[in-house]
């Protein structure tokens, strides 16, 4: 495999290396290690006989460095090399360059890997496994419906996020500052709460009929839940002292909640954003395919049913995309919040 | 410089205050008994004592942020019922919210009380006074100890309190830090003429920066005897009559050593 004649650097050995005047040779074959990789799997891909026999679609029509595979493999061969070239002449990137390139480089090593396995190979029951080409060649063919559908998901998964975010900061607030409300709502919330939210969908439906409406109410209970318990275990946990030197300085109560209790239960808010992000995309998926006609789980379960398995896992390598872009942006947003305990949280 | 005249401080009486507080197991523990101290403005009062003779408990109680079980405190002829801003206080640990900047942290008693717009000058001002400017827009944790403890000082003075009520704010340095600390002390007091009322278990720190010094007893906490340290400031570490006083308050707390 391209990817095993590489060693990713270590991390140390990159500054020094720069430091002593000169790269030698552990960076180079860092930075190029994407090519190679990329070169190997086209190679692979040219001169290694199909065993299995991919259905016949529009993608066959096209000339073979035309099929979206070998372009994909083509694209990452020059941008590596444009890459290499720019970070040599200019600093600025070096460092990023010289650390993601083995992993792009170990990527496409798996995505050879899975071309040989189907395609090649053909270890793989039929038509479950589709090689890359093909599912390549799906996402490019529902190209389309496919951003009308990250679109779609996009809309009501963040709809339905905001509403559980807010409904769980106000309750989240009042249980963990006023102990009357714990009291009386925390048995209701240990009973309520723990339910996942996929179990209410009759329920659901039989309360609203407008399913968009449906989905986000689902979404919006399923990230309620643990942004109200984080929430209010922040709140409650927020240190005597702070509120007492707050009291001191002559703070009324809407400065102990609002400049006081929130941002030290900060840290314990955003793990409850995480866990319910996590939860909001399971419903969110979930929702789609049963009762919302549209979104990418509802693009999956309908190639599903025609066996076009190529599409589903396009579909699904979207998701993917598509989920852990929003995953990163709530890291961001959260480093940028929380930058005054750096240092202090690591996960 | 903080533009604001000497003698800003009050009065603060306290007139047989007491405080119990109830055990685990139902009955209740005497922490403060019959506790009288008067205390003229603009003079500085240290609390000395071993751990659990109340001097904590009794600062909370001027703080206002738990009431006396008996007994009365006034500031400046006012009864005291709750926390206020005219009674800033200070603790061991800097206590600074540690999600505000150096900037934020002084100023949020402007903000708490709603008068920030108007006096966000003063921040300057106070950063100045504490010689942290150039760590203005620092986070808490960046800060070494004794930075936080000034920052703590800053914020605290910031409302301009009648009463500085500080436990034990210095009990966390190294010594040099801590000498270097008592000296920053003593300068904003004597600029500010505010009342000050400090909490230690250090003898000599008590008798350098003390007008008087109120040596307190366990179980229950009582003022043993108030002591005056008549020495003309500025003071001297080497002062040899430092150990009249040293001898006299540890005489008090049995701490004189040899057998019993």
């Amino acid at each position: 495999m391209a990817s095993n004649t590489v060693e990713p650097p270590a991390p140390a050995a990159v500054p020094v290396a720069v430091r002593h005047g000169g790269p030698t040779l552990r960076p180079v074959g860092a930075v190029l290690s994407p090519a190679v990789a990329a070169i190997a799997a086209l190679v692979v891909h040219r001169y290694l006989p199909d065993e299995q026999l991919p259905p016949l679609t529009w993608v066959d029509a096209l000339p073979a460095w035309q099929h979206p595979y070998p372009a994909v493999l083509g694209f990452i061969l020059a941008v590596s090399l444009v890459l290499a070239a720019v970070q040599a002449v200019w600093p600025y990137p070096r460092q990023w360059v010289r650390h993601t390139a083995p992993l792009v480089a170990a990527a496409t090593g798996v995505v050879c890997l899975w071309d040989l396995v189907t395609l090649k190979l053909n270890w793989m029951s039929q038509p479950f496994f589709p090689g890359p080409d093909e599912v390549f060649g799906g996402i490019l063919d529902d190209r389309k419906i496919l951003l009308e559908s990250a679109w779609h998901s996009l809309r009501l998964l963040l709809t339905g996020y905001a509403v559980g975010v807010t409904a769980g900061l106000v309750t989240g607030v009042l249980v963990g500052w006023f102990p009357r409300v714990r009291y009386w709502a925390m048995p209701a919330l240990k009973v309520v709460g723990p339910i996942p939210a996929t179990a209410l969908i009759p329920l659901v439906m039989t309360l609203w009929k407008d399913s968009f409406f449906c989905a986000v109410a689902l979404i919006g209970f399923a990230v309620w839940f643990p942004m109200t318990i984080l929430t209010s275990s922040g709140i409650s946990n927020v240190r005597v002292a702070y509120l007492d030197v707050a009291r001191t300085l002559g703070a009324g109560r809407l400065y102990l909640i609002f400049r006081v209790a929130i941002p030290a239960a900060l840290p314990h808010i955003f793990i409850g954003l995480f866990m319910g992000l996590g939860a909001s995309f399971l419903v969110l998926v979930v929702a789609e395919s049963v009762g919302v006609q549209a979104g990418l789980g509802w693009y999956v379960k309908w190639q599903q049913g025609y066996l076009e398995y190529a599409k589903v896992y396009g579909a699904l390598i979207i998701t993917a995309v598509f989920f852990s872009t929003i995953m990163t942006l709530l890291f961001t947003f959260r480093d940028r919040v929380l930058k005054w305990q750096k240092g202090v949280i690591k996960w | 410089m903080v533009s604001r005249p000497a003698g800003e401080g009050s009065a603060l009486q306290v007139r047989g205050v007491g405080k119990t507080f109830a055990a685990a197991d139902g009955s209740s523990v005497l922490a403060l008994d019959r506790i009288s101290l008067d205390v003229a403005p603009g003079e500085l009062v240290s609390l000395i004592g071993p751990s659990g003779c109340g001097k904590s408990t009794l600062l909370r109680l001027i703080a206002g942020l738990d009431p006396p079980s008996a007994g009365e405190l006034r500031v400046g002829g006012e009864v005291i019922t709750g926390p206020s801003a005219e009674r800033g206080l200070m603790f061991q640990d800097p206590t600074l919210f540690p999600w505000l900047t150096v900037r934020g942290n002084i100023a949020s008693g402007l903000v708490a009380r709603g008068v920030f717009r108007r006096r966000r000058h003063e921040v300057d001002d106070f950063l100045q006074l504490i010689g942290l400017e150039a760590f203005a827009d620092v986070y808490p944790h960046q800060l070494s100890g004794g930075m936080a403890q000034r920052a703590a000082l800053a914020r605290a003075l910031i409302n301009h309190p009648r009463v500085l009520l500080l436990d034990e704010p210095l009990g966390a340095l190294d010594q040099f830090t801590r000498m270097r600390m008592q000296d920053e002390l003593l300068r904003v007091w004597q600029t500010r003429g505010t009342t000050l009322l400090l909490v230690t278990h250090d003898i000599d720190e008590a008798i350098y920066v003390s007008d008087r010094i109120a040596i307190m007893t366990p179980r229950p906490g009582r003022i043993e005897r108030v002591i005056e340290v008549s020495l003309d400031r500025p003071r001297r570490r080497n002062d040899p009559r430092f150990l009249r006083f040293r001898s006299e308050i540890l005489e008090v707390l049995h701490f004189t050593g040899g057998p019993e």
